[in-house]
């Protein structure tokens, strides 16, 4: 990928350069130690040891990170547009919002946590437009990235609901009767426990967090990566010169194929973001039950 | 790089900068503070309102409603008592007009009965007069008739039985001066 000022075309959709692929992430303002250390720019890496005064902007101001900014920024925007001095009698830009607001308010928090759901509510707001709006950047020209295909964010939003429920739970019941009531489930004989009772530990506690994680990014990360097969290896095929008219038909119908990829694209944006947004909930609930 | 060769033993499950774990949490924390201070309560006042004025709605129908009932019940009401007070004064009137007509028909039976009795007092009166007057005047007229039928001759027939009928019709003509 080739560095310039700052702007859009940085993001995505440069050049493909050797060894370095779209899933890495790139400096918005690369400094001395980026262009020593780098592989990509061809130093040798054996002088990587110097430290640039301004080598953390390397890793702090990247493009994902300026998308999930830039992503950040158009939520809150979208909800503050849609919530503008809301009416009664709703608006069409008003009735937009309270769609998306009743989905995660009724839909989602009122179905699944029950009577208590209002305070989550925004949390369930927040979580579920965030990602959504993250993952239609992967189907979006001037961006072309679902930033969740970075697994740090991923993890990041995954650690946040684990740290929710957990929190949810321990407060409401205590420390040790919250634990009990996770992992001891009701009506199971004694000698059965032995079993359940590791396994309700394993999966309420260390499988719910990472599964919540990887499902976002293995879904949107496998999406880019069978778009940017069908577009990149396409559009390379269709323009292919050197042997038969076969190669060129093939790329032409994977271009075609990448439509229909972009449909099912834009179904995973939507679908992982409410999954996430219901599990959290789900499990909001869970460690709010009183038994298991 | 390639993509799913990663950067450390777990390939790409870990985050190639700690960066994108903070900022991503970061991010998320603040858009969540926004929807929770200020979004949140934007929609939910609205709702409250929204719920307000349809309730509001309901109560103000609800309202006419009651007193469109409290209406015609009283409306009922007063139909009924002035059905029966209609019912009172006609059975009234109904009693009066009995009442009249008893007195106007022991009135008049009255009437009758005392021109009767009073014709029949005269009637009497003037019987007892007659029969006065007659035994009176029937030795006067006896008396007369012998006068005159010896004042006449005795031995002639024709004039004797003249003489009677002579008399008789006089008698007929005095009897009606009574």
């Amino acid at each position: 990928m080739a560095y310039g000022p700052m702007g859009f075309s940085l993001l995505e959709g440069a050049a493909p350069t050797f060894g370095v692929s779209a899933f890495d992430s790139q400096p918005l303002f690369p400094s001395e130690n980026w262009r020593l250390c780098n592989p990509a720019s061809g130093e040798a890496p054996a002088d990587c040891a110097t430290t640039h005064p301004l080598a953390w902007t390397d890793i702090w101001i990247t493009n994902h990170i300026l998308m999930a900014v830039i992503g950040a920024i158009l939520v809150i925007a979208f909800w503050l547009i849609v919530s503008h001095k809301p009416q009664v009698v709703p608006s069409k830009r008003q009735w937009a919002g309270e769609y998306v607001y009743n989905l995660l308010r009724n839909g989602v928090g009122r179905e699944i946590i029950g009577e208590n759901y209002h305070k989550y509510v925004p949390w369930l707001v927040a979580l579920f437009s965030f990602i959504m709006i993250n993952n239609l950047f992967g189907s979006f020209f001037l961006v072309m990235f679902p930033t969740f295909s970075v697994i740090g964010f991923a993890w990041g939003l995954a650690l946040l609901s684990y740290l929710l429920y957990n929190y949810v739970g321990i407060r409401k019941h205590g420390f040790f009767r919250y634990v009990k009531n996770m992992i001891v489930p009701n009506d199971v004989p004694g000698p059965l426990l032995i079993l359940i009772v590791p396994l309700e530990f394993l999966s309420n506690f260390i499988i719910r967090p990472i599964t919540l994680g990887l499902r976002l990014f293995a879904n949107l990360f496998a999406g880019h990566l069978l778009i940017m097969i069908f577009v990149v290896g396409g559009s390379w095929l269709l323009t292919y010169t050197e042997h038969n008219l076969v190669y060129n038909v093939a790329g032409a119908l994977s271009l075609l194929i990448s439509f229909g990829l972009f449909a099912l694209e834009l179904l995973v944006a939507y679908l992982q973001a409410y999954i996430f947004t219901v599990l959290t909930a789900q499990y909001v609930a869970s460690a709010e039950a009183e038994s298991h | 790089m390639n993509p799913l060769e990663g950067t450390g033993p777990l390939g790409p499950l870990l985050p190639e900068h700690i960066s994108e774990f903070v900022v991503g949490i970061v991010l998320f924390i603040i858009i969540c503070l926004i929807v929770w201070k200020v979004i949140v309560p934007r929609f939910e006042t609205m709702y409250a309102e929204r719920t307000e004025s349809i309730r509001g709605g309901i109560d103000r129908a609800e309202q006419a409603q009651a007193e469109a009932e409290a209406a015609l019940a009283q409306y009922r009401q007063r139909l009924a008592t002035a059905d029966d007070e209609a019912a009172k004064i006609r059975e009234a009137a109904k009693q009066a007009g009995a009442q009249i007509q008893a007195d106007m028909r022991t009135q008049a039976e009255q009437d009758a009965a005392r021109i009767v009795s009073s014709a029949r007092v005269q009637v009497e009166a003037e019987k007892t007069a007659a029969i006065e007057t007659l035994r009176k005047d029937v030795g006067t007229m006896a008396t007369t008739l012998a006068g005159k039928i010896l004042g006449e001759s005795l031995d002639d027939d024709a004039r004797v039985s003249r003489t009677v009928d002579s008399f008789i019709s006089s008698l007929s003509e005095d009897s009606p001066q009574k």
